[in-house]
Order: C-alpha cells, then structure tokens, then sequence
C-alpha cells in the first residue's frame, strides 16, 4: 500500500536527532571547518555515550519482519542521517561508529565475524570503523587495486597504500576501532581475487601517514594509510578466504555499497535541507513569497529557481528512501542505491551553489554558513562512487550490460 | 509507515490498464496523430474499462469503487505510455464527472452523474485561456452575479470535446472577489457561446481540442458547481495537475524505452550504441529522472488522498514531471539521430506531445 508517511518511531527519532543537530552541531559548525584536522571531542564522546552506535547494513538475518512490524532500520538510518547532516556533514561523518568498515562486515562477513568485529561498538570508548579501497594510482576503477594480501601461515600480509579513508585515523590510530582494507590474493585473478580484510587499529605495519587537507568536510578526517609487512590473523578476512572462479569475491565486497550509497545520499539530502531552509528564510525576511500555483510564465525567477531547488531535492529524497525501504524488505536494490546516488550528490551540489548564488554576499560570507554547506556538499557527488560511476551502474543495469560490455 | 508497494487491487488496475494500453492504444497511436480521429472501437473498450464509471457510485450507475488519487496516477501513466491524445480522450468524461462528484450540490450529482455511467459520454472543461500569462490563479474569464444568475464573459483554448459535448465546466473569476474562482456548468446551446473551428495543436492531434468563446452567457444560480456555497477550486486544479504529471511520466517512459531498445540494437563502430557511455549515460539520466517523477507524483497524489492541502506537491511534482518529459523526449529523439527525426519512428510524436505539458492545464483529472 503506498504510503509516503513515516512510521511514528522513525518520525520520533528524527525530532531527536534534529535537537542534536541544532543544538550540539550547529554551534560548532564554523569552529570545526576552520580547526581543521581537530576533533570535537566533548561532542563526539557525547554521541558515543547516546547512540547505540549499532551498525547498518543489509544484514540478512535481520531482513525478516520482525513483530513490531517491517525493518525499516535502513530508511531509519536515512532519516537520521538526513538530520544530523542538516546539523553538519562534517561532524556526522566523524562521529564514532562502525561507519563503513561495519557496512562492509555486515554485508561480506561471516556471523562469527560480525561478532568479533561488531560488538566492541555497544561497549567502552569511542571507536570508529573505516573502509580503505582507494588507492594513489586507481580510485573509481577499484578493481585495479595493487595492494596485496599475501598468506604466509596462519596469517595474511598486507602491503600498498591507501588514501582518501573517511575517518581512517580514528579508526587505525586514536581507537580500538578497525579499518577494512580491499587488496588482491592474486593479481592475476582480476577481480576474482580481490578480497576485504579487517585489520585491528594499532596494527604493527599500518601506519597513517598524512590527513589530507579538504575543501569541505573538514572535521572528518580522511587518511593515506601505509600497509608494510602488516600481518594480520588468517580469519580476518571478509567471507571466505577460497579464490573464486567467478567474480564473487568482489561481488561481495561491492554489494556494501547497495547498503551505503542511499546512506551518503541521505546525507547530501541533509546539507541540501540546510541549505534550502536558510534561503527560505532568508527569502521570507525579504517578503518574497513562493506562489506554487500560479503559471510558470508568471513566476519570478526567484521562484522558479526556488521550486526547481525544491523539487529536485525532494526527488533526490524520495528515491533514496525507495532504495532504502527496498534493503529493509529484502529487495535487490543495486540500480536503485546508485540511482540515488547520482541523483542526491548532483542536486545538492546543484541546490547548494544556487542557494549561494540566491542570497549574493549573504551565501559567499564566512560569517555564515551557506559557503560552507556548498564546500561540503560536494564530496557527495564525489565519494562512495563518483555520479558517473552511479551513472554506469545505472547504465548497466537497465540495459543489461557486464562491466565488460559498458565500460 | 514508509511503503511503495501497490496494492493487490493497485496491481491488478494496473495490470489490465498497461495491457491495454501497449497492445491496442499504442498501435493506434502513429494514424491517430497522421488522421487526427480516435477509432470509436478504443474509446468504447476504454469505457469498458470502468476508466470514468468506475469510482461514480452505485446510486448514480457507478461501480462505487474507492476513488484514489493515487491509482488515478498510475492509470494515467500507462494509458499515456500507449498514447497521449486516446489517453486524454478516454479521460475526457472525468472533467466534468469528477467536479460534480467532488464538488457537485445532491442536485448536481443526481442531474450529471448518471449520463457519465452509461456509455462514454463526451464531456469538455474550459479551463486553459489563450493567454502567456494565463493563470490558474486568476482567470481573465469572468462571472458576474446578475438577479440571481451569472453572466460569463472570457476566452477558453484547449477545451477538449466541446463540439460534442452536452455540458461544459467552465472556470472563471469571479467579479468583485479578487481571489475567488468558480466553476459553471454551461450547457450546449447556451445563448453567448461559441465554439470555434477545432483547433490545430503541434501535439496531441487527435484530441479533438476548442477555442471557446463566452458572451454574456447567462447561467442560473443552481448551475455554479457547488452551489452558492461552493467550495474552493483549489482540489481540482490540484487533481488536474497529478493527473497531468502522471501523464507526462507515462510519454516520458514511452520515449525511454523505445529509444533504450534501439540503442541496444544500432550499432555504431562495431557494437551497439548503448555500450557507449555518450549515450549509455543519457538512458541512465532518462531511467533516474523518470523514477523521480514518478515518486514526486505519487506523493503528490497521496497527499490528495489523505485529505491535505496539496498545491505545492501537486505543482511541484507537475513542474518536475513537464520538464523531465521534455529533456526525456528530446534525449530520445537524439540517440536515434536522424531516425528520430522520422516519422517512420514514433520519437517525434512523444516531443510534440512532451513540449505540450507547460501550457496544459485541467485536461485531466484523478
């Protein structure tokens, strides 16, 4: 039965989340974009201590009704998202979880896994989670991955570089979180043999080397981690450790992505709502009224840049929660996350430089924080799968193509 | 809570309703548009649908279904992805039975309902005027109270059917209320109006379309839709544009999917051109947009359904659904390049017919 209505639990926790974005992040939005590299730590320890911090994904087991009804744990998470991105992207993105290395476990990793790896995030201090794929020399083409992962006895070796890991300091350095780390088994299997494995925070042979500096996200912080003669226990691999004939390894692996891209669309969603609330009001304080009714020939440009910037947000907004709703349910929904995807990191790169166009010297000034939002908004059209990427994915799949056939 | 699953009931609608549409209308829909006629075979086989018949209720001849919004779109959409112009046609008969339904006095109901039960029974909504700036908002068509009657004045476009119509739904201004607008029903024959030549559109060409004059129409009080007390219009300019919207998504998909099949098949360079990303990348952005319309008008539609103040969904989602139906089309006509240009393919059609959804206003409802 079609129904656009959220469920009253997920409605409550939003009015929640959204006091913590307005109360605990807004404040400290501008101080954390220019300490760049700097953590809020009072903010952060407080989201440890209220959260519980439990993970998201597509874990399987879960997917069943339950007696409370249908999952919806995914488009919960969304909602969630959405709000506390609406507060500050950046400070969303490091606040201590699982975050994507949790994703990877629940969609690769055994149930014994997603104990060992899982729980320590219900208990004790802060920790986070990070998944590194990226490396200096291939980025969207992670099937080229060069990082290696040798067995050598009870163990597996690790050696590459990887870059651009959201929150891969916290997660290999400042805690006992863990990092999930793509690399090959067999350079010659190709996709075949490249696998996810978990490697423990203070891990000799992992070492952080640099922070970048960014233009947006700047409380977040993204690592060049360093893998040399890092040894890491045989069953910390993701799934199983057999090299498949097929590509199923990287299947798996790449399956975390149906999870998480309606979740970084979800964000963007949340910094395009920020954006636009502010030039609402803005618009309000200066008279200027919205008429939806009246003929577009008629409107003025303000309007109709307005609407445009409306809609296409709530566009965005809708099929993220479809390809969320789709996960709780149980539903394949690789087309529709990276529909979502693509349609969420352009539109709010889209709405957020219109806003700052809108609002003039109101939109460029640091004194506010539309500047930043812009800045922000566009790693999401960016990270977790360029648009283009989203856009071949979406390309293959309507059209029935292998990665070979559309490349 | 949060679903996008049809109903069983929703499906089945559907089901019938898509069938319908690609096997018997989309044949039709290439000599329509050349002849500019609709075969009576497919308007009679619509009717028997329950397209018009199906949400009056039992006390006027109707099958007294729950009349939602929502399947309201989902039927537009399909019946649009056969064609456009049959797809108006068919709904034609909702744009007077839908206002007397929802806003109708008893009177009204008892009087127009029945004829709309029977058989398909041609029916015209003189909404749109032949104007830039015309306005849902504010019509330059007024009505004046006049010893217990209205006089209309103004002119109508766009009116579907008129020639053959018994009745017509007229929407004016009314004079000395600067916001308020009201509907009349104007019968055939009325002293004052005249019905043009039909007219000559780029698009939906065979959709039987009217310029329509009003020269001191006199229309009794009783004949206003809803009476003196008459609600406000808002819910049917709402309707019209989900119904609209919908309709738009469903030439959207028609242009989408033609145009992804002959992808896969023309090949350029050795392989087809869809294992190209140039035009790999304009069927994914079509699929996307499509998909976002298609929600944007169902929330819209929803909202109607519950019972909500929905003009800024309803507007919101029309806008969304017109351009996506222009850019789709257009992205469509391009990747089959001079075959789209063609009338041999039916691309061209789909553009003529997308540019349209800009200046239609109330040629459906839901």
């Amino acid at each position: 039965m079609i129904d656009f209505e959220l469920s009253d639990r997920i409605q409550n926790s939003r009015q929640m989340v959204h006091m913590v974005a307005e109360q605990m992040m807004r404040p400290i939005s501008r101080e954390y974009d220019e300490r760049e590299h700097e953590k809020p730590w009072d903010f952060l320890k407080t989201m440890w201590s209220v959260s519980g911090s439990a993970p998201i994904g597509n874990d399987k087991s879960e997917a069943a009704s339950s007696a409370d009804g249908p999952r919806e744990s995914n488009l919960a998470s969304c909602v969630t998202i959405e709000e506390l991105s609406w507060g500050d992207a950046g400070l969303y993105l490091t606040i201590p979880n699982a975050g994507l290395g949790g994703a990877a476990v629940l969609a690769a990793g055994t149930p014994d896994q997603k104990k060992r790896f899982l729980s320590r995030f219900k208990e004790g201090e802060p920790k986070w989670g990070a998944m590194a794929i990226t490396e200096p020399h291939c980025g969207s083409d992670s099937a080229a991955i060069q990082t290696t992962a040798v067995r050598d006895g009870d163990h597996w070796v690790l050696n590459g570089t990887k870059i651009f890991c959201t929150s891969g300091s916290m997660a290999a350095e400042k805690s006992d979180g863990f990092v999930v780390v793509w690399a090959t088994v067999d350079k010659k299997a190709g996709r075949a043999g490249i696998k996810s494995f978990v490697v423990e925070a203070h891990t000799p042979g992992m070492k952080v080397v640099k922070c970048e500096d960014k233009l947006g996200i700047r409380a977040s912080d993204t690592a060049m981690i360093v893998f040399e003669d890092c040894r890491i226990p045989l069953d910390n691999v993701l799934g199983s450790a057999d090299v498949q004939s097929a590509t199923e390894g990287f299947k798996g692996a790449m399956a975390t992505f149906d999870a998480t891209r309606p979740l970084v669309a979800a964000s963007a969603l949340g910094i395009g709502r920020a954006a636009l609330d502010f030039t609402r009001e803005a618009l309000e304080r200066a008279g200027v009224t919205v008429r939806y009714g009246a003929n577009p020939a008629t409107l003025t440009a303000l309007e109709r840049d307005f609407m445009e910037m409306e809609a296409d947000l709530q566009a965005a907004r809708l099929l993220t929660w479809r390809a969320a709703w789709m996960m709780d349910r149980g539903k394949r929904n690789n087309l529709e996350a990276s529909m979502a995807k693509a349609k969420a990191g352009l539109a709010v790169t889209r709405v957020t430089q219109k806003a700052v166009e809108i609002l003039g010297p109101l939109g460029y000034s640091r004194n506010l924080l539309l500047e930043k939002w812009m800045r922000d908004a566009k790693i999401n059209d960016i990270f977790e799968g360029t648009q283009q990427i989203n856009m071949l994915v979406v390309a293959r799949r309507i059209l029935g193509y292998s990665s070979k056939e559309l490349s | 809570m949060f679903d996008l699953e049809l109903s069983e009931e929703q499906r089945l609608v559907h089901d019938t309703v898509a069938s319908f549409a690609r096997d018997e209308i989309r044949p039709l829909a290439r000599p329509s548009d050349e002849t500019g006629a609709i075969p009576q075979a497919i308007v009679d086989k619509g009717f028997e649908l329950g397209l018009v018949q199906g949400a009056l209720p039992e006390e006027h001849g109707g099958y007294g279904e729950v009349r939602s919004a929502v399947t309201g779109a989902i039927v537009a959409e399909e019946l649009a992805f056969g064609d456009l112009a049959i797809a108006l046609h068919l709904l034609s008969p909702r744009l007077v039975a839908y206002p007397v339904l929802d806003l109708g006095t008893p009177e009204q109901r008892a009087r127009f309902l029945p004829r709309f039960a029977e058989a398909f029974h041609p029916a015209a909504a003189a909404v749109v005027e032949p104007r830039f700036d015309f306005d849902t908002m504010r019509y330059a068509t007024t009505a004046r109270r006049d010893n217990g009657a209205w006089i209309l004045n103004g002119a109508k476009c766009f009116v579907p059917l008129a020639a053959d119509s018994d009745v017509m739904l007229v929407l004016a201004q009314l004079a000395g209320a600067e916001q308020a607008q009201g509907a009349f029903l104007v019968e055939r024959g009325a002293t004052g109006l005249a019905i043009g030549e039909r007219e000559k559109n780029m698009g939906v060409k065979a959709l039987a379309t009217y310029e329509v004059t009003l020269k001191d129409v006199v229309v009794p009080a009783a004949m206003r839709l809803g009476g003196d007390d008459a609600a406000s219009l808002d819910l049917l300019v709402d309707r019209s544009r989900v119904a609209l919207a919908a309709l738009a998504v469903g030439v959207a998909r028609a242009a989408y999917e033609y145009s992804r099949d002959y992808a896969k098949e023309r090949k350029a360079f050795g392989v087809p051109i869809a294992q190209k990303q140039a035009i790999a990348f304009m069927l994914a952005e079509m699929a996307i947009e499509i998909d976002a319309a298609r929600l944007l008008v169902w929330e819209a539609a929803w909202t109607i359904d519950r019972g909500k103040p929905a003009t800024r969904e309803s507007a919101l989602a029309k806008r969304y659904a017109a351009s996506t139906v222009l850019k789709v089309a257009d992205n469509a006509l391009q990747v089959l390049g001079g075959h789209g240009y063609v009338r041999d393919h039916p691309v061209e059609l789909w553009l003529r017919n997308a540019r349209g959804f800009t200046a239609f206003e109330g040629l459906a409802i839901v």
